[in-house]
């Protein structure tokens, strides 16, 4: 308590005044303020593309805002690269940690700055030292001279942190630390954070998930279509999850997108999936494994899967297409049991997936958009004597281009020079090249800009009126109401609600997304 | 991120991509004109059949690892794979490992030139499925499986023929060496049949197709239901099969094969394909370039040659041809990215 009083009378460490961010006709920020102070946790809160990220990528210096301020301990910061920004006293600690996996943590903390011996030379021995004070700050009791490659993201996390105190940083940005971690490691971290608070440290703790949020932090600024949607104060307790709710969902959001109109939708059940599990992957210790998930898709209907990063969402539709090993369970397609062990078979089945990860998992970025479009159904586009058909594959092409209004220079054009938007859509007809009978979509519009979103999303409510059953994966709420005829939530790897898309609200799937273990235990 | 606008307009007629695409040409023709005018003989019909003569080796195997190269491979073992399979062949041809040069002795006691030749091709075959089923199984990279592949086939060439070489074929199996058609040596027309093959492979089959993605993005290739693994093990049992097919020609040019043959050819055939613009990341690159950088090392080769320029010093200028020619490459690529 007397530490929250000090930290609201002292004047704050940082403070944005009015920042706009705008990038090629999208404005990304706009007139944002927000103040942290010293000895303070303050949560900031916004759906995805609320502005969070850019608003994170100005305050590490990664590049500056189109307009407004930015007065970090009483002078005008303006850093012109993270360096800049670290160097100044603020530190970010991203999703994807920046620690070098082969060096150990001493040398990561020491990197670029190892303290040298009489010769000239790095005294190891000193470094090693100091580390495990440095480390002891955090709560950590281990040898820095593990690789750390061998230490879980906690531990990294902590290392980060620890690195970061150590260059005498004011600021500790936090980009959703809890993402990876398990509950005992969120809680670790938790009380470190505390004891920070109380060293006197500001920390900004950039996060999803809400119950976390309200237990931790001093204050919240949250964000909402790249405005600042407002301001809470603790006010004797924490900060109440409906008050949280409200902001962050408004009323601007909903409006966005159309509500669905209730659609004759009684199709018969394509994908039934029944008790699938997925195994723990020593590879990836701390990756979500789903915990037994029930789940029935019906022909001609899209089912929202809504669930925050980290619910098991994209771990359920990998599972399904064969993408990753299942431990356990059952799924059947119009009856009959199906076990594709690799995504090969599930395509063969008749089964699509538009994966998250655009760059990573579904283009061919040099490649053109020809071969883009016809590389999962290469079987229809050639002859029995394996060569291509190109005439037919240009005219189908050139038919997906006209009904899905994909924008386009030529068939050869590497797809890399389309927009988000148009890229989507060519990985669209990819599957609809196939005439699937399942087609699972994860985050169909992440990088999409908002035309081009309902573009998309009428795009799948039409598929879905030709039979094809769609399970659309979204972290986006009004995505989700948008288009889903059904909502199922996910958190942690289970099925923890479903409602009929017409009776769903951003507040009741937001409750049934964040509640926590206690409470489902109790359900 | 930013610059992803669409370009919809033009659909890329610049000089930039022109250039990019017929770079290596121009520079090749380039060579060809300055060559001529150092030694107007340099263009002779006679000099150009030699030159393409000698390219045809290297140039063959070269094909090989552009499927390679094109899935982000490499494949290190070509030279060694080359020596051994030539021995295989001679072993096969000769029925032995007798090295009698005395050619009043052909075919008589050997298999002939057709068995000789399915040996070296099943077995360069056999060698880079083994390599394949290594990196894709075994999941060791690739530069590691050629590079160990590199001193076992090397090893198992010296084991068989004792250190020495096998010689004296009959003349049916030479004419693959010496023989010409018209005045075209049949190397070069070998050569330039499997560059044909290798083109319509690439560019017009499903399976060229699947190369192309499994070398572009491996992932999105698994994703959208390519058999990734096969397609890698595929790309080094071509591989394999033009060391072997190469290795025979060689031999039968030669009328021996040696323990020594071939050693640092994958540099050359490397280098071949990188200076005809195959990137080493995969996914982008030609069968027709890979024709282009060949002929460019051969011209570049023999007009220094001609020219009476050292060996030693031939060896400087290619190498840093090499690193221009990609740099020039990396340069345009920039441009048009722009």
């Amino acid at each position: 308590m007397s530490v929250a009083e000090a930290a609201t009378s002292s004047p704050a460490l940082l403070a944005v005044e009015g920042v706009t961010k705008r990038f090629a006709g999208v404005t990304a920020l706009s007139d944002v303020s927000l103040e942290v102070r010293p000895g303070e946790i303050l949560g900031l809160l916004g759906e995805n593309g609320a502005g969070k990220s850019t608003l994170l990528k100005i305050l590490s210096g990664v590049m500056p805002p189109s307009s407004g301020r930015i007065v970090f301990d009483g002078v005008e910061f303006n850093p012109h690269n993270p360096q800049d920004a670290k160097r100044l006293g603020i530190v970010t600690i991203y999703q994807e940690l920046s620690l070098i996996p082969t060096l150990t943590v001493a040398e990561n903390i020491f990197i670029g700055r190892a303290p040298l011996g009489p010769l000239g030379l790095v005294s190891w021995r000193k470094m090693e030292e100091d580390s495990r004070g440095i480390i002891a700050r955090v709560g950590l009791d281990l040898d820095p001279a593990t690789p750390v490659s061998a230490l879980s993201v906690a531990e990294q996390q902590l290392v980060e942190i620890a690195r970061a105190l150590s260059l005498k940083s004011r600021l500790i940005i936090m980009d959703e630390p809890t993402s990876a971690l398990t509950e005992t490691e969120v809680q670790k971290l938790m009380s470190i954070m505390g004891r920070l608070r109380k060293d006197g440290v500001a920390i900004m703790f950039v996060t999803h998930r809400l119950e976390e949020a309200s237990a931790i932090c001093d204050r919240m600024t949250v964000l909402r279509d790249g405005r600042l949607a407002g301001h809470l104060d603790r006010d004797g307790g924490p900060i109440k999850l409906p008050k949280i709710i409200e902001k962050m969902v408004g009323r601007a959001a909903s409006e966005l997108y159309a509500r669905p109109t209730l659609r004759d939708v009684a199709g018969d059940v394509r994908l039934s999936v029944r008790g699938l599990r997925t195994v723990r992957d020593p590879q990836a210790p701390h990756a979500i494994v789903l915990e037994g998930v029930d789940l029935d898709l019906k022909a001609g209907e899209i089912l929202g899967v809504a669930g925050l990063v980290g619910s098991g969402r994209t771990e359920l539709a990998r599972a399904i297409f064969g993408a990753d090993r299942i431990a356990a369970g059952t799924i059947t397609l119009d009856g009959k049991p199906i076990a594709p062990e690799t995504p090969a078979d599930a395509i063969a089945l008749g089964i699509g997936l538009v994966p998250e990860d655009r760059k990573h998992q579904a283009i061919f970025a040099a490649l053109g958009i020809l071969t883009n479009f016809s590389i999962a159904a290469l079987g229809r586009y050639s002859n029995a004597a394996g060569f291509m058909a190109e005439r037919r594959e240009r005219e189908a092409l050139a038919s997906y281009r006209k009904t899905l209004s994909i924008r386009m220079a030529s068939p050869e054009q590497p797809i890399e020079g389309l927009s988000g938007g148009n890229q989507q859509k060519v990985i669209l007809a990819r599957w609809l090249a196939r005439d699937p009978k399942v087609l699972i979509v994860d985050e169909p519009t992440r990088g999409v800009d908002v035309g081009a979103k309902a573009e998309v999303h009428q795009i799948l409510v039409q598929l879905a009126a030709r039979g094809i059953a769609i399970m659309m994966i979204s972290s986006e709420l009004p995505e989700v109401l948008a288009v889903s005829d059904r909502i199922v939530t996910m958190r942690r790897g289970r099925i923890t609600g479903e409602m009929p898309g017409i009776e769903a609200t951003e507040e009741k799937l937001m409750e049934l997304m964040a509640l926590d273990q206690t409470q489902e235990a109790t359900q | 991120m930013t610059s992803t606008t669409e370009r919809t307009q033009r659909g890329g007629i610049n000089v930039a991509r022109l250039l990019m695409s017929f770079g290596p040409l121009m520079f090749l023709a380039l060579l060809i004109v300055v060559f001529t005018v150092l030694k107007p003989s340099f263009i002779d019909p006679i000099n150009i059949f030699n030159i393409m003569r000698q390219i045809s080796i290297t140039g063959l195997i070269a094909l090989g690892m552009t499927f390679v190269i094109l899935t982000a491979g490499i494949d290190l073992s070509v030279g060694s794979l080359l020596a051994f399979c030539g021995m295989v062949a001679a072993v096969v041809a000769k029925g032995g490992t007798a090295n009698t040069l005395s050619l009043s002795t052909s075919g008589t006691q050997g298999f002939g030139w057709f068995a000789a030749l399915l040996a070296a091709v099943v077995v360069g075959a056999l060698a880079g499925g083994v390599q394949g089923f290594a990196i894709t199984r075994l999941k060791v990279p690739p530069f590691v499986v050629t590079l160990g592949g590199l001193t076992v086939f090397r090893g198992l060439t010296l084991t068989i023929s004792n250190g020495g070489p096998i010689s004296g074929f009959d003349a049916s199996m030479r004419w693959f060496g010496t023989g010409l058609i018209g005045p075209v040596p049949v190397p070069a027309i070998i050569f330039a049949a499997a560059a044909i093959l290798c083109h319509i492979v690439l560019r017009y089959t499903r399976y060229g197709r699947a190369v192309y993605a499994v070398g572009g993005n491996a992932e999105a290739a698994r994703l959208s239901g390519l058999r990734v693994d096969r397609i890698l093990i595929s790309v080094y049992v071509i591989v394999g099969f033009f060391a072997g097919l190469a290795a025979f020609v060689l031999s039968a040019r030669l009328n021996s094969s040696e323990a020594v043959a071939g050693i640092g050819y994958e540099l050359t055939v490397i280098s071949a394909v990188v200076i005809g613009g195959t990137s080493l990341f995969g996914g982008i690159g030609s069968v027709g370039g890979t024709v282009v950088g060949a002929a460019l090392i051969g011209v570049l080769q023999n007009g220094l040659q001609f020219n009476n320029v050292s060996s030693y010093t031939q060896s400087i200028v290619i190498g840093l041809i090499l690193i221009l020619a990609v740099a020039f490459d990396r340069w345009l690529k920039s441009r048009v990215r722009r």
